[in-house]
């Protein structure tokens, strides 16, 4: 394994989740103020919406960083396994552990006949993985296990917390500034019938409409502007680990070729998966607006390593 | 002018020990983490000991032919498990994972065990273990890889001798080479 650009992986993927953890926490903050302007109509009152707001955040904040991977998991329907349930999947996952000198992580089924699979967790320590049923029957034991190992690369590296973070903070922003937008539709003329503050109060309510318009928005960019350099670099140390480039390429190949649709997955964890889960919305937009680099290329890179040989460590 | 002089040269001293500190720390986490990868092929070993006489048990009476392969993987078992040295145990490591390879072999002359539930456990277990140990020995290596290669490079190069970061041996694998295992699932 590459140990520097490996290291340098890691400290990119912490400083962005303590980035992202403040972006989050600042938004709320902001945002709290500025509703509690809006609602209550004068800048002293509003610190209560800012101390509301900075309690909500943080909380919310603690509950994405310690407990996402379960909210994600039971978002997606896996159900935990031991040995005896799949001794295939559960070997496969041990042997890559083993391979990347990472504790063996839990184990998760989703029952769904759609070929798909991803890790989530806060760190190497507290990872799991997740395949579909799907993925099960239809790859052989090399293809599974390059999957496998493109997934224990993903926990290595510190990738699952990065992506795991943005999944939770990113469904939570869309919910606050939907619980907004709503409560201002059916409740929202109490405040503004009081007495004072007037056009500051009206502007404020502005300000608010415009964050909670745009934050999704740009939650959503944020979200779709992770994944595309991840991916090569999981494939790349997926092949460092099995040393066998052929069965991830399959794999690729039979998963981007299968015309299933995942039922379980969303919005908010479509990123976390090896092949982008919503078919349609990989077609529809390239470049930018995709979480995932095409599947194509990634399978042409893999492929060119079988022709020219891997370049392994150690003779 | 003579503090200005002072002061650089503190700070150029801070920013070395900084530095060196900062490189040294790299190099214990490496060396901790190559003897991890060693003890880490020790308890693969130790887990194949342990699984065999219980998947022996399992299959014995699918190959009541083949005592002499059976009989092969306990002996070849036992002596692995004798203290030894080093090279000697390496070599009896060898002969336990051919005397598996062999029994793999044979089960290919029973076709009619091919789609027996028993017997595809017992050969995925068998043949995960001898997976799990050629993995352990991969991390291993790449972990000496990568820590070798931070030690030979500039500027660990000047002082990692001094401090005792030797360069690690390479696990190399003892005997013939060992066939793969293949397994088909399906």
């Amino acid at each position: 394994m590459e140990e520097g650009t490996f290291r340098d992986r890691i400290a990119v993927n912490r400083r962005n989740s303590l980035l992202l953890i403040s972006g989050f926490l600042g938004f709320v903050i902001v945002f709290g103020y500025v509703i509690g302007y809006a609602w209550l109509g004068d800048p002293t009152r509003a610190l209560f919406g800012l101390v509301l707001a900075f309690v909500v955040g943080t909380v919310s904040g603690l509950v994405a960083y310690y407990g996402g991977d379960r909210m994600v998991l039971a978002a997606s329907r896996a159900i935990e396994i031991t040995h005896d349930d799949a001794p295939v999947l559960f070997n496969v996952v041990e042997e890559m552990a083993i391979a990347g000198g990472l504790p063996m992580p839990k184990v998760y089924v989703i029952e769904d006949s759609a070929p798909n699979a991803f890790a989530t967790g806060r760190d190497p320590d507290h990872a799991s993985v997740a395949v579909t049923s799907g993925l099960l029957q239809k790859l052989n034991r090399d293809e599974l296990q390059g999957v496998i190992a493109h997934e224990m690369s993903h926990v290595g590296n510190y990738d699952i917390r990065y992506a795991m973070l943005v999944g939770i903070l990113v469904g939570t922003t869309v919910l606050i500034s939907d619980f907004f937008l709503r409560g201002l539709w059916w409740g929202g003329g109490r405040g503004r019938q009081r007495e004072g503050g007037g056009q500051i109060q009206l502007i404020m309510i502005l300000v608010a409409v415009v964050f909670a318009v745009l934050a999704p928005l740009f939650a959503r960019l944020l979200q779709l502007s992770i994944s595309r350099q991840r991916e090569y670099l999981a494939d790349a140390t997926a092949v460092q680990l099995t040393r066998n480039p052929r069965g991830l390429a399959d794999a690729l190949q039979k998963i981007s070729g299968d015309q299933e649709v995942l039922e379980v997955a969303n919005r908010a964890t479509a990123h976390l998966y090896i092949v982008n889960p919503i078919k349609k919305f990989e077609k529809r937009a390239k470049g930018l607006f995709s979480t995932h680099p095409p599947i194509e290329e990634r399978i042409q890179i893999l492929r060119s390593l079988e022709t020219g040989g891997i370049p392994e460590t150690v003779g | 002018m003579g503090t200005v002089l002072l002061i650089l040269l503190v700070v150029i001293i801070a920013v070395l020990v900084v530095y060196a500190v900062v490189t040294y720390n790299g190099l214990v986490r490496q060396r901790n983490e190559v003897e991890e990868a060693y003890r880490q092929i020790d308890v693969q070993l130790k887990r194949r000991y342990d699984l065999i006489p219980n998947l022996l048990e399992g299959v014995k009476k699918y190959f009541r032919q083949e005592q002499e392969v059976l009989g092969e993987i306990t002996r070849a078992r036992s002596q692995a498990m004798q203290p030894q040295s080093p090279k000697e145990q390496a070599q009896s490591e060898a002969r336990l994972s051919g005397a598996i390879g062999n029994l793999f072999a044979v089960a290919e002359n029973y076709p009619e065990l091919r789609s027996d539930r028993v017997l595809l456990d017992f050969q995925e277990e068998l043949s995960s273990t001898e997976n799990k140990i050629s993995f352990a020995r991969q991390h291993y290596n790449d972990s000496v890889s990568s820590y070798n290669t931070h030690i030979q490079s500039f500027p660990a190069v000047i002082f990692a001798r001094v401090l005792g970061f030797a360069e690690k041996e390479y696990f190399e694998a003892v005997g013939p080479e060992r066939e793969s295992v293949t397994v088909s699932y399906d």
